[in-house]
């Protein structure tokens, strides 16, 4: 008799995700949650853009996050995220969209995490009807040397790596929209944890 | 309060149909070997706002580079400690049941996740949102708001106090209604880690008929966002206790704290 094959752990599996639902607009958005780094500063960037569906209408209840490193492409390890301090920079960043799906961060714009990457931000986004947060990258147009040789941004479809880099359409401001479905859908990553293996079925 | 004309829609029979479809399809995948998936896949059309938002093209592979082997360095600055308490928000105190609930956060290798934020927000006892968008012709508690936040311990536990909130209906398809559930978000210690979820109550009749908690497939992963009653936790007198530990798998951190990370 084979012996039968080892069963992970049942209190340590995966938690299954849930939407975010219609009603976190009084829960999650927090003062200076868009504001990454306060825009007076000489080294602040805009990340806006407006989230669509697949049937290319403004999604109003969608809430996106930005996470990224500081200028020198490393993580921050300031304390104090959510009461920030004016003249900090803690890499995270919280904005929900408004009633035309719109959203816009200040922060700064992030060095590469190391040498051959160009830099980008992680963008998450949740909305009602999402049952699993999607996640992205927004890589820069300004960068297009490092975008060339970006190991990720080479891997995708050319025809969809667009979807990855934000638009500057303005001095320090660029524009992300972000697709969830349909003509010119957003390119969305897998880091290795969507197919996680769950064991035996009842 | 004035009672809503019933609205037109699709009966809960049909819902009931299309989810017991597709957990054939996700059983019958897994009898000939596929993974069977913690989480619950965004094309899932018995919940109807699904349809125009999920992607249609796979998802790209990414290698997590070490900013997304990070998260953001919340602490306990970030929280005070009444907000990990629901029910002492407003001068009065809230209707309905008081509930202790608490738990730990936990990696894939069993490890705490340290020092992380938690966030909560529900409806109150009546299955009512102080959102604004919220129509349900249930009373507001003037004394209950209904959201929380707390950062996890060095052994990753968190611990809140709440009312327990009432289920609420949707619009989803005719007498469409959500089992009571409390919205939770989680950071690991990775940001590919973070985690939006709902947990729910033991025993509650309308998890069959929701196709929110019936869009994970798996009924050991469905089982995993039910938080248990624990007479341990309950306190005399006071409140009855719950507990729901969280885990969050994801890749290994390689990425080493520097020396001066904890300037708090
Ligand atoms: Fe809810």
């Amino acid at each position: 008799m084979p012996e039968p094959l080892p069963m992970p752990d049942e209190a340590l599996l995966q938690t299954p995700a849930q939407t975010v639902g219609p009603f976190f607009g009084y829960a999650l958005p927090y003062s200076g949650g868009p504001t990454v780094r306060a825009p007076w500063q000489p080294d602040a960037i805009r990340l806006h853009g407006t989230v669509f569906d697949g049937g290319g209408d403004p999604i109003p209840d969608a809430i996106v996050e930005i996470w990224g490193a500081d200028a020198a492409g490393r993580p921050s390890t300031e304390r104090g995220v959510l009461d920030r301090d004016q003249h900090g920079f803690s890499g995270f960043g919280r904005a929900a969209v408004d009633r035309d799906g719109l959203y816009a961060f200040t922060t700064i714009k992030p060095g590469a995490t190391r040498a051959g990457l160009a830099p980008y931000l992680l963008v998450t986004v949740f909305a009602r009807g999402v049952l699993h947060h999607l996640f992205t990258r927004a890589y820069f147009d300004d960068e297009a040397a490092a975008n060339g040789a970006d190991p990720l941004l080479s891997s995708v479809d050319p025809a969809r790596r667009h979807t990855l880099v934000a638009v500057s359409d303005a001095p320090a401001s660029y524009r992300f929209d972000i697709r969830l479905q349909g003509e010119g859908e957003t390119v969305f990553l897998d880091f290795g944890l969507e197919g996680r293996h769950e064991g035996m079925q009842r | 309060m004035p009672r809503p004309a019933p609205q037109p829609g699709e009966s809960q029979q049909v819902i009931d149909a299309e989810i017991a479809a597709h957990h054939r399809a996700a059983h019958a995948a897994a009898a000939s070997g596929a993974p069977v998936p913690a989480h619950p896949p965004r094309d899932f059309a018995p919940y109807r706002s699904t349809r125009l938002r999920h992607p249609t093209h796979e998802l790209v592979r990414a290698d997590p580079e070490e900013i997304e082997l990070v998260s953001p360095a919340f602490g306990h600055t970030d929280v005070a400690a009444e907000e990990a308490d629901l029910t002492i928000q407003h001068a009065g105190e809230p209707l309905g049941e008081r509930i202790i609930l608490t738990g730990r956060v936990l990696d894939g290798d069993g490890r705490p996740v340290r020092n992380q934020l938690v966030e909560i927000w529900q409806a109150n006892a009546s299955g009512r949102y102080v959102h604004k968008r919220d129509q349900h012709p249930a009373p507001l508690d003037p004394n209950f708001t209904g959201v929380g936040r707390m950062i996890t311990g060095d052994d990753g536990s968190y611990r809140l106090t709440t009312i327990k909130p009432g289920a609420y209906p949707w619009k989803n398809h005719r007498n469409a209604w959500r089992p009571a559930h409390i919205h939770f978000s989680f950071f690991g210690s990775a940001f590919t880690q973070r985690l939006i979820t709902q947990m729910y109550f033991p025993g509650d009749p309308l998890f069959a008929l929701d196709p929110i908690y019936q869009s994970i497939s798996d009924q050991r992963a469905r089982d995993r966002l039910v938080a248990t009653y624990d007479h341990d936790v309950s306190e005399p007198e006071w409140a009855l206790g719950y507990r729901w530990d969280v885990v969050l798998t994801g890749p290994k951190s390689t990425w080493m704290e520097p020396e001066d990370a904890d300037h708090a």
